[in-house]
Order: C-alpha cells, then sequence, then structure tokens
C-alpha cells in the first residue's frame, strides 16, 4: 500500500475544498436555517410533536442526512470526474498505486467534508431547537457509515458519468427525492400502511431511522435493521467498485 | 546489459475494434535516448500508454527493469514519468503544489529542495505560486514536464514534448534531457520534429500503422540509408547534360543550369565520383566550386513509411 499516495490524493481534495469553503459551509448553513423557518415554524405550528417529540427536534437528523448524503456524492463523483474530465487522471494510471489507494484517497476525502458539514449542522440546529442526542457513539457510527457508503456511491457515479448531466442526476432526481420520501421530515407511521410497505423499499428510510434513534431514541425500524441495511448498501457500493477495478471500465481504454 | 524496457509481442485493438499495435517488440536499452519516430495516428501514444499503464494491452508484455508491468506495475511505474501528448493540468492549483502532489502519487517523501531545482532547471521558480491556469502553453508543457521528474524516474517517457511549443523551451527542454541522459536516466521521445530526432538520440524506431518497421543505431541508420549529394557550380550554365553524361542515371542538371547534382550511396563499393570528374573534364566542363551533402532523417523517414504504405519494404 502507498501509504504516501493516499495521503497526497487525500491532502489534494481537502485543499480543493479548503478553496471553496465558504461556498461549501455557508450554502448547507443557509438551507438548513430555511428548513427550519419553514418546516420547524410553519408546520411545527401545526404538528407540536412527532414520535413524542419536539417536531423541530425531530426533523435534525433528517437534515443532517439530507445535507450527508447529497454532499457525500457530489463530492466524491466530482472529485473523480474531474481528473477524467480534465485528463489529468493519466497520472493516477501511471502512478505505482492500485484502485484501492485511489478510493481510499477520494472516497476518504469526500467522506470528511459531509462529515465535517453534518456536524455543522448539527451546531446549527442548537440555535433553533434543544437537541439531545441519547446515544453518541452510534450517532457517529451512522454518520460515518453513512457519508463513506454515500463517497463510494458518489465515486461510483463519477467513474460512471460521461458527462456533467449525469453527475446532476443521480444527487438531483434519485438522492433528494428518497430523502424526502424516507422520512427525513416525518415518522413512516404516519403513512397510511400501503404507502409505509412502499416505503420500506427506500434503503434511506434505514439511514435516518437508524440515525434519529441514535438521537431521540425513536425509530422507523429496527436499529439492528438500520444498521444492517447500513453495512449492505456499503458492501454493495465496495463491490461494485472492486468490479470497476478488475475490469478498468471507464478508466482505461 | 538486459534491456531497462523489454516489450514483446504487443497488440492493442481499441473497443472500437481499431487496431493499433501490432506484435510490437522492441527493447530499450540502458541510459539511452530513444527517438520513436512515426506519422500520425501510427500508435505512438498507445504503445507509451501500455508501458506507462494508461492503456491496457490486448496481448504481449512489458516489463520495466525486470518487473512485468501489469503483475509488478508498482515496481514497474516508480520507475517510470511520463510526459503526456496532450496539456492536461490541474487549473486551480498552483505550480508548486501540483509538482509536489506529483511527488507523493509514486510515494517518494517530501523534498522540497529537490523540487525547487526541477522548477530551476525548467525556469519555473518564479511562477512556483501561480495557478497554472494562467500559465501559457509552454509554462504549462514545463509543469508537466517538472511533474514527470518530480520522483526522480530513471526512466522518462516524452509524448511529442516539442510540439507546439516555442524555441526557447525547446532549448531549455533539450538541455534538461541532456543533463537527465547524463545522469542515467534512459529517456524515449517521440517527435514530429525529425531534426531533434537526428540531434538527440542514440537509435531511432520508425512506427507505422501499428508495427515496427525499423530499429536503428540514428550513426548506422543515416549511413546504411543516407544519401550523399555532391554538387557542382559550374562556371558556365548548360542547357542539357552533353551527351557523354546523358545516361547517367545518378546526375541530374539544376534547373538554371548552372548546378550538376550527383546523388550517391555512400555504402556503394564505388561511388563513382572519380569516373564522373574525369568524365567532366573530357567534356571540357569545368567548375568553380563542390560541395557534399548527406541525406537528413526527414529523407530517409518519408522514405520509409512511403515504402511501407506501398507495401514495399520489411
Ligand atoms: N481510445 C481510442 N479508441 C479508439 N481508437 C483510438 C483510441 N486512441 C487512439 N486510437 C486510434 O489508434 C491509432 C493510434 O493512435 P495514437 O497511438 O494516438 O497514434 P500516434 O500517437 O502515433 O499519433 C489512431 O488511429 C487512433 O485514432
Ligand atoms: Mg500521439
Amino acid at each position: 500500500m502507498n501509504f504516501r499516495a493516499i495521503k497526497a490524493i487525500y491532502y489534494f481534495e481537502m485543499a480543493r475544498t479548503a478553496r471553496t469553503l465558504m461556498q461549501s459551509i455557508l450554502a448547507p448553513v443557509i438551507s438548513t436555517s430555511l428548513y427550519f423557518v419553514v418546516f420547524g415554524a410553519a408546520i411545527g405550528s401545526r404538528i407540536t410533536t412527532m414520535e413524542g417529540v419536539d417536531y423541530g427536534s425531530f426533523i435534525v437528523p433528517g437534515l443532517i442526512m439530507l445535507t450527508l448524503l447529497m454532499q457525500s456524492v457530489m463530492n466524491a463523483s466530482f472529485g473523480i470526474y474531474f481528473p477524467k474530465f480534465t485528463g489529468t487522471i493519466y497520472e493516477l494510471l501511471s502512478a505505482p498505486i492500485s484502485f484501492v489507494e485511489i478510493v481510499i484517497g477520494y472516497v476518504g476525502a469526500a467522506a470528511t467534508k459531509s462529515i465535517i458539514l453534518g456536524l455543522i449542522i448539527l451546531l446549527t440546529s442548537y440555535l433553533f431547537v434543544p437537541v439531545r442526542i441519547a446515544h453518541p457513539f452510534w450517532m457517529v457510527t451512522f454518520l460515518v457509515l453513512t457519508a463513506v457508503t454515500f463517497s463510494l456511491l458518489g465515486f461510483i457515479i463519477g467513474i460512471w458519468a460521461d458527462g456533467f448531466e449525469k453527475l446532476q442526476i443521480v444527487p438531483l432526481l434519485i438522492i433528494t427525492p428518497l430523502t424526502f420520501l424516507g422520512g427525513a421530515f416525518y415518522s413512516v407511521n404516519v403513512l397510511p400502511p400501503f404507502w409505509q410497505a412502499v416505503t420500506f423499499f427506500n434503503p434511506i428510510v434505514y439511514l435516518i431511522s437508524g440515525f434519529r434513534w441514535s438521537f431521540y431514541e425513536v425509530s422507523d425500524v429496527s436499529v439492528a435493521i438500520s444498521l444492517g441495511m447500513t453495512l449492505a448498501f456499503l458492501f454493495a457500493c465496495i463491490a461494485i467498485i472492486w468490479w470497476i477495478f478488475r475490469t478498468g471500465y471507464r478508466l482505461k481504454n | 546489459m538486459q534491456d531497462i524496457i523489454q516489450i514483446s509481442g504487443l497488440s492493442k485493438t481499441y473497443a472500437t475494434g481499431f487496431t493499433a499495435l501490432k506484435n510490437v517488440n522492441l527493447g530499450i536499452r540502458r541510459g539511452e535516448i530513444f527517438a520513436l519516430l512515426g506519422p500520425n495516428g501510427a500508435g505512438k501514444t498507445t504503445l507509451i500508454g501500455i508501458v506507462c499503464g494508461t492503456v491496457n494491452a490486448s496481448t504481449g508484455t512489458v516489463t520495466v527493469d525486470g518487473h512485468d508491468n501489469v503483475t509488478d506495475f508498482r515496481a514497474a511505474r516508480e520507475l517510470i514519468g511520463l510526459v503526456p501528448q496532450e496539456l492536461t493540468t490541474d487549473a486551480f492549483e498552483s505550480v508548486w503544489a501540483t509538482v509536489s502532489f506529483s511527488r507523493g502519487l509514486f510515494g517518494k517523501p517530501k523534498n522540497p529542495a529537490y523540487i525547487e531545482k526541477i522548477l530551476k532547471d525548467l525556469s519555473l521558480w518564479d511562477k512556483k505560486d501561480n495557478k497554472i491556469m494562467t500559465l501559457s502553453g509552454g509554462m504549462k508543457r514545463r509543469v508537466l514536464i517538472a511533474k514527470a521528474l518530480s520522483h526522480e524516474p530513471r526512466i522518462l517517457f516524452l509524448d511529442e514534448p516539442t510540439a507546439g511549443v516555442d524555441v526557447e523551451l525547446r532549448k531549455d527542454m533539450w538541455q534538461v534531457v541532456r543533463d537527465l541522459r547524463a545522469s542515467g536516466v534512459t529517456i524515449i521521445l517521440t517527435t514530429h520534429y525529425i531534426e531533434e530526432a537526428e540531434d538527440m538520440a542514440d537509435r531511432i524506431g520508425v512506427i507505422s500503422k501499428g508495427e515496427i518497421i525499423l530499429v536503428e543505431e540514428k550513426k548506422e541508420l543515416m549511413r546504411k540509408l543516407g544519401k550523399k549529394e555532391l554538387a557542382l557550380q559550374l562556371q558556365q550554365k548548360l542547357t542539357a547534360l552533353p551527351p557523354l553524361l546523358a545516361d547517367n542515371k545518378q546526375l541530374a542538371l539544376s534547373a538554371d543550369g548552372s548546378e550538376l547534382i550527383y546523388t550517391y550511396d555512400t555504402q556503394a563499393e564505388r561511388t563513382g565520383i572519380t569516373r564522373l570528374l574525369a568524365a567532366l573534364n573530357e567534356a571540357g566542363i569545368r567548375f568553380r566550386d563542390l560541395s557534399t551533402k548527406q541525406s537528413s532523417l526527414e529523407d530517409i523517414f518519408v522514405g520509409l513509411v512511403h515504402q511501407d504504405r506501398n507495401g514495399a519494404a520489411k
């Protein structure tokens, strides 16, 4: 394993993030604040509690997840797509590194950035509503697992994409709707039975449910299932990346 | 001594079905400057790509200093620096950051003094904190060379390094290449400028339509294939060759009639020069001056590729 190469890629990517620091941090903080105003104030005035938790507080884990998923996918997909687009990928391919180092470097940097953003949103939330974290260990575990999993997914998308549209499509057309429909702002229990059943095909339900449990000990599905699904998703992404690595898919001619 | 790069039975068929390389066998000697010449689309970049790891071979093997470049790719690639044909650079990075990044990528510990030296050698030192996108094309090319040298490679690939580059950079670059060679680095370059191959190379390979059609010591190549021209400036212009010389196929009269041009093969047993001069004397033709000229690699190269196109060579 070429650790210096991993370090080089990681710092390179983090430097890219640092250059756009204001926009990277400001945008999610502002949109989170708006969510609190809109959902917390407008809807919260009608729905005071959800599953026994104050509504404003209830949506905090969902909001963090929303940003975490989007940022992980976008950062990682952009990170690897860009060298492909500019051609600088030649250097990664000709360096004495395997795909493993490339993945760890890019995915590590993307996950780090989205975890930092997740924590910033958590801090922002404290300004608006009371937040309680019942199981800090599990909170961090879900945070890290989700960031890594979706950064891997983003990496796969970045390799698959051959244009900027494709880079945008997955986060906008799949991740965002699935997050909204995945119980970010409500408990799945409030849905009619049919839609509940449909919802359980949405993998993001399990992520949000587990994450919310680590805060308020309320969940739509059992924590073990949440954790299992998160890990299953993680391994599915690793398997796809392994396949890309074996075949050189869209990287080498 | 064993060749530093050994290419055996290498073929490449792209996904499009196009076969860019056909059973290429080539050895690169330790410490030499090897020039790969060939027209556009001959497969030069493909060949370099396979050795460096950016393109997968369809069949065949490459070893770099004894390391197979697929099964033992780490050891193989550590030795190689690649300057790609296209000007592919990051836009927003500084020169210093991008060159340091390359060194890290190749697993080498930080060495600011060494990077400083490369940047100075390539006249990039005063640009070290500039963003790459603010540099001219020639400067970007220098950055690519600096990146390729950042990890102290033993083998350097330069894929058309002087295409579209100003004279000053060419001079700087060839100085760097000479210094590298003096320090024992093996250099493989492709170029359109045949004079450069002629100036720089120890050996020359010619590739055409995916096949290596010739590999030769430069000197040997020039000697073997080189024709010489003897030009005689006449005291009085002629309108036609005198009858005595008219059947000499090696002899021609210049358009304005002021010069006789005799083409001969330096390899031939007899050059026929003595006979020619005697005949001129006999015909009463006097000349003011004479000069000889060796045909250039360019002439040789054009001849070879032309032959190959017509399927006559091999
Ligand atoms: N990715 C690719 N897919 C299909 N054909 C390619 C690809 N890259 C190069 N070729 C073709 O292979 C041939 C050799 O290309 P290349 O190695 O770049 O030649 P050179 O460097 O000698 O100009 C060309 O005909 C080119 O069109
Ligand atoms: Mg080329």
